[in-house]
């Protein structure tokens, strides 16, 4: 096999021929540096770090803090400049030590202390802060400065989450570029002028973006402090792993702090493939959720209609003993396992095993209705994050990015703006990409499928587009290339108000017209495509492998797989509400606040004769529960997790679980051993290697291989669509303690980051390779492939009294874990109903009055708000929010066997 | 749709003056000022405005504005007086004369006095220095001041026998051509053709007249 190929990439670095090296020396020694590479990049990676506050790899350089001065021969002699504005050329003399340079450095950190309070003991970033460790290593010792320093009221707030003390600025503008480059929302920018500029926010307007925490994280002084952590802890008291945040499906990789076994603070790790050092602040500070008071710590069993505390003993007997009746009674058909999107790998596969090898039920779904049908997000041709970033046309077919997997959005945002890749956006509502979108083409509820078609074929503009967005898309689509090629899409489910099945179909008109073009699946729920993977979907196996392939290899590794395809998570519901199902076990699953249709899942739970939740909190639907099981979460677990792009990267464990919290594999152990099964597996470890040895997706994917310093940013499954591409940190060493903080300057002084340390040995053999096993050898099964039949039920008849609805999501939501985190409870907005102007003019309704929107299912009433973006004849209501304590204001008009949902508007 | 804060006239202005830039951002500065001819100074609610019309956040707005003296992004009085402090000015008795118009009119620099009739402000090199020390009202020059002359002239504008030469603060330039920006570049021409031709004749005129007295 070919060796690990290890890309060197500069994030905004001028733009030169790729692969063109130029030759210089760097403090007298030769050094080969990339053309067009800045100098003061090329010489970190010749291990001579050259001071500096303003420059960050992953933001443009503007060489305005003048602390990277060093010496460069030129035809005027040696001068001094500025190493994060100089790009290296052949030739060139750098002396980064001369007195000159050290004069420069002494002056400019003289300045910087002109107006610097030197709160260190008081300041949050005292420890670890860029200011005082280049003025200890590069200072002058003393100041000639003896007036009246500047001040400042501090510290103020500019968001709920960002408090800012202008004293301690030293105006390198990392925030101001982040906010305006990165993040396209200039909400903070430089005010006045000379000793007086601040960085602020304009009146009345807070520092609202949801990449708000990533200015704190690249402050190189205590400027910016999050609310949440500010005078929470010291940072030499810290204690970090590097792990993944699972709080969305994209897979940021951060270093994961914590202070006496509670989480302290995360800091977004820069993974070149995937979040290149950003997070969003749900991911960032939502982690604080794990340290809620309200976590569950004991086993708790319903009695008179209470639950109460129990040993894990009785509870395990009593879930064991239920289901035992139940399918002995019912047949194993009538159990159903619902969840698994927040489960690691590992504990996914071990629940897979216990429902389909053991309970023996294929009524196991990991999606709550909210995402596309199993077999289609399992067979599509796929692309990674990269591709999609570099794709010559990228079609957005999803809900909100920003919304759903907000770092998804800052890297297809940096795609569209800075690369100029062209953008077209299919959705019912405009949203975040709409506004850098080369077309966005609006599309009625329901009638993607029917857009893509005549998008492709060159028919009809439909009446509610707008032709100039038409014929900009059907362009850009035309220069991608015949066959699609270059195309890649987002998809994902745009509104949970329209059946999932009509999103696949337009997806599977997309592969239809377009057959070389790859989808990136926008799904969004933690690890949902890992629990896919491992087969908690209905019909499908572990390793992409549907029931029918996988049938023999499957009965063979696992004693028996079960007899038909189950049902989804809809059918599930629906089984307990009539009766024909009787029991099941969300494992941490909250189909009362997930399910879009409210009213069906309320009837599910009601109806089940026996419901069990697995969980970190007592969620909605926990409580209706009859026996609850508290699980670790976040955090609290080891084992791997799967991103949209099937990266599959390690969680590392940090905290101790509260109380009496077991791991989900565990359990699913417990109960199998209790249901006279057995699952074979007695550690984390053990059931990654069984994943491996099944799964035909992720063969090759070996402990050694995942465990490798080398692939610390994942590894997509399977190996063989994908060869080991290993790429390095942006940072080698030595260590740059602002481009990525924490957890890299304990690796780079030699600590072995974990156990292992294998290169990968084989990148080949995905697919048919024969794996020995019980000492037999059987073929794999193959992974499911396009095309797969897609049903896309038909498409009610608009009434012209009924508008019909949207339902996109929101980032900050009601959900447990913002519900849990004080300061981004405050940040929820409450439900609306959007809707454009001549329709709320039609009621006789302006912009907050309440409007009572009616559907089959039920009504609410909700205060109106002016959108117009929307077209005439569509109402939307975000899923995930609610209105006057009625929770989940959406679900409870959707109608989960609909189509798509229609509703009225009244004057209540 | 709420009200515009930008009179529709002004408003009409302010996309005519976008129209005339490739960037729409390249008419943040003369929107400010526009904004400003029109309340006196920069209003948040103006600010937002123009934001809108050039297409970037309004902490971006207030960024460029806050930067330059001439743009104020709070309340002043109706007569902003700017003194010069620079070396000629300061040569020729400019802080005496700042020390002065504080004690006359009550207040410190860079403050309004109570009735919101003054704003007193200081300022770098004014470009008058061969009338030190100069001071501006509303951007409008008076050279040679002494402190009984800065007196004269707060009784003046309180009186409003100034009024002809001191117009509302905020307003860069009283005259506008009719038509304002959208006029035809036909009568651009021929405006600018008579301007050289009444230059041309001007310089005839004098040419004629200094050889007249060179020969006699």
């Amino acid at each position: 096999m070919a060796d690990p190929v290890i890309t060197s990439h500069h994030a905004i670095a001028p733009h030169t021929e790729e692969g063109a090296t130029v030759e210089m020396t760097i403090d007298g020694r030769a050094v080969v540096a990339g053309a067009g590479e800045f100098l003061i990049a090329a010489a970190e990676r010749a291990g001579v770090f050259i001071p500096r506050f303003c420059y960050h790899p992953r933001l443009r350089s503007v060489g305005m803090c003048r602390m990277c001065l060093v010496e460069v021969s030129g035809p005027r002699g040696a001068t001094l400049q500025p190493a994060c504005y100089v790009a290296v050329a052949e030739g060139m003399e750098v002396v980064t030590t001369s007195d000159k340079v050290k004069k420069a450095q002494d002056g400019v950190l003289e300045m910087l202390l002109v107006n610097h309070p030197l709160d260190c003991p008081v300041c949050d970033k005292g420890g670890e802060c860029p200011l005082q460790d280049q003025v200890l290593a590069y200072g002058p010792g003393e100041s000639r400065f003896l007036e009246e320093k500047r001040h400042w009221a501090k510290p103020t707030p500019i968001s709920e989450l960002v408090l800012l003390d202008r004293e301690r600025c030293i105006q390198c503008g990392r925030c101001v570029r982040f906010a305006n480059e990165v993040a396209g929302e200039a909400q903070i920018d430089f005010l006045g002028r000379g000793d007086m500029v601040e960085v602020n926010v304009f009146e009345g307007q807070a520092f609202s973006s949801y990449f708000s925490g990533n200015t704190v994280q690249i402050c190189p002084v205590g400027a910016l402090t999050a609310s949440p952590y500010r005078f929470t802890a010291r940072p030499w008291d810290l204690d970090q792993v590097e792990s993944t945040c699972t709080l969305c499906a994209f897979g940021c990789r951060a270093a994961v702090q914590s202070s006496a076994n509670r989480i302290t603070r995360l800091l977004g790790m820069d993974s070149d493939p995937v979040n290149q050092s950003w997070l969003c602040d749900k991911g960032r500070f939502a982690s604080e959720a794990v340290n809620a008071e309200n976590r569950l710590t004991e086993p708790l069993i319903r009695r008179n209609d209470i639950l109460e505390p129990a040993s894990w003993g009785e509870a395990l007997e009593l879930v064991a003993r239920r289901l035992g009746e139940l399918r002995t009674a019912k047949g194993a058909s009538a159990i159903a396992v619902m969840g698994g999107a927040r489960l690691s790998n590992e504990d996914a596969y071990a629940w897979a095993k216990l429902a389909k090898a053991v309970i023996g039920t294929d009524s196991v779904d990991a999606q709550m209705g909210d995402g596309l049908p199993a077999e289609v997000v399992v067979a599509l041709p796929r692309a990674t994050i990269d591709e999609a970033c570099k794709a010559r046309c990228l079609v957005v077919l999803a809900g909100d990015l920003r919304e759903e997997l907000p770092v998804l959005f800052l890297r297809v945002r940096s795609a569209a703006v800075d690369d100029a890749v062209p953008v077209v956006e299919l959705a019912p509502q405009s949203g975040s990409v709409t506004g850098f979108a080369t077309a966005s083409v609006a599309y009625g509820p329901g009638e993607a499928a029917e857009l893509v078609r005549a998008l492709a074929t060159g028919g009809a503009v439909p009446a509610t587009v707008e032709p100039a967005q038409w014929s900009a898309a059907a362009e850009a689509l035309h220069r991608a290339g015949t066959d699609g090629e270059g195309i890649v899409v987002i998809l994902g489910r745009p509104s949970v108000a329209e059946d999932g099945a009509l999103v696949a179909d337009a997806a599977a008109a997309m592969a239809a017209a377009w057959p070389a073009a790859r989808f990136l699946l926008a799904l969004r729920r933690g690890n949902v495509m890992g629990a896919i993977d491992m087969g908690l979907a209905p019909g499908l196996l572990p390793g992409r492998v549907s029931l029918d392939d996988g049938r023999s290899f499957f009965e063979e590794q696992w004693g028996s797989v079960p007899a038909g395809r189950g049902r989804d998570a809809a059918g599930i519901l629906e089984g307990l509400a009539d009766g024909t199902m009787a029991a099941v076990v969300m494992v941490g699953a909250d189909p009362l606040s997930d399910f879009p249709d409210g009213t069906l899942a309320g009837d599910g739970i009601a109806g089940a004769d026996f419901v069990v939740a697995v969980d970190g909190f007592l969620s909605r639907s926990a409580a209706r529960a009859d026996v609850v099981l508290p699980a670790s979460i976040v955090y609290e677990r080891s084992g791997t997790t799967t991103n949209i792009e099937g990266r599959v990267s390690r969680l590392s464990q940090k905290l101790v679980a509260p109380g009496q919290c077991w791991p989900d594999w565990m359990i699913a152990s417990e109960l199998a051993a209790r249901l006279g099964g057995d699952l074979g597996v007695e550690s984390m470890t053990e059931i990654w290697d069984e994943i491996e040895k099944v799964a035909t997706s992720h063969t090759g994917i070996t402990r050694a291989v995942l465990e490798s310093l080398s692939a610390r940013d994942g590894i997509i499954a399977p190996l063989a669509a994908s060869p080991v591409t290993l790429s390095r940190r942006l940072s080698p060493e030595p260590f740059d303690p602002m481009a990525t903080p924490g957890i890299e300057s304990v690796e780079a002084q030699g600590a072995p980051p974990r156990s292992g340390g294998a290169e990968p040995t084989s990148g080949e053999g995905a697919g048919h390779t024969a794996v020995s096993g019980h000492g037999h050898q059987a073929p794999r099964p193959r992974s499911l492939r396009w095309p797969q039949p897609v049903a896309a039920p038909p498409l009610p008849a608009p009434d012209s009294y009924s508008v019909r609805l949207v339902s996109g999501r929101r980032l900050y939501d009601d959900g447990v874990l913002v519900g849990a985190t004080d300061a981004l409870a405050a940040l929820v907005a409450p439900a609306t109903v959007r809707a454009h102007p001549h329709d709320l003019e039609k009621l006789g309704v302006g912009a907050g009055d309440p409007v009572r929107v009616r559907s089959a299912r039920g009504d609410i009433v909700l205060d109106a708000a002016i959108d117009e973006s929307l077209p005439r004849g569509v109402a939307s209501i975000d899923f995930n929010l609610s209105a006057d304590g009625a929770v989940g204001a959406a679900a409870l008009l959707i109608d989960s066997r609909e189509a798509v949902v229609d509703v009225r508007l009244e004057t209540p | 749709m709420t009200q515009s804060h930008l009179a529709p006239e002004v408003m009409a202005r302010a996309r005519d003056i976008v129209a005339l830039y490739p960037h729409p951002r390249s008419a943040l500065i003369p929107l400010c000022h526009l904004a400003q001819e029109q309340d006196g100074w920069l209003r948040p609610e103006a600010m937002a405005e123009i934001a809108e019309l050039v297409g970037i956040t309004p902490a971006e707005v207030l960024g460029t504005a806050s930067f330059y003296d001439m743009l104020h992004t709070e309340e002043v009085g109706t007569y902003v007086v700017t003194l010069c402090t620079n070396i000629a000015c300061m040569l020729r008795g400019a802080y005496e004369l700042l020390h002065h118009a504080e004690e006359s009119l009550g207040i410190r620099t860079g403050s309004t006095t109570a009735d919101g009739v003054f704003t007193l402000e200081d300022a770098e090199c004014l470009a008058d220095c061969g009338r030190a020390p100069c001071l501006q009202v509303n951007h409008r020059f008076f050279g040679d001041v002494s402190p009984e002359g800065f007196d004269k002239i707060v009784d003046d504008l309180r009186a409003g026998r100034l009024a002809d030469e001191v117009p509302h603060h905020g307003t860069l330039v009283r005259t506008e051509r009719d038509g304002g920006l959208r006029v035809e570049a036909e009568t651009i021409t021929a405006e600018r053709r008579a301007t050289a031709a009444a230059m041309a004749e001007r310089a005839a005129t004098a040419a004629a007249a200094s050889e007249a007295k060179a020969n006699g």
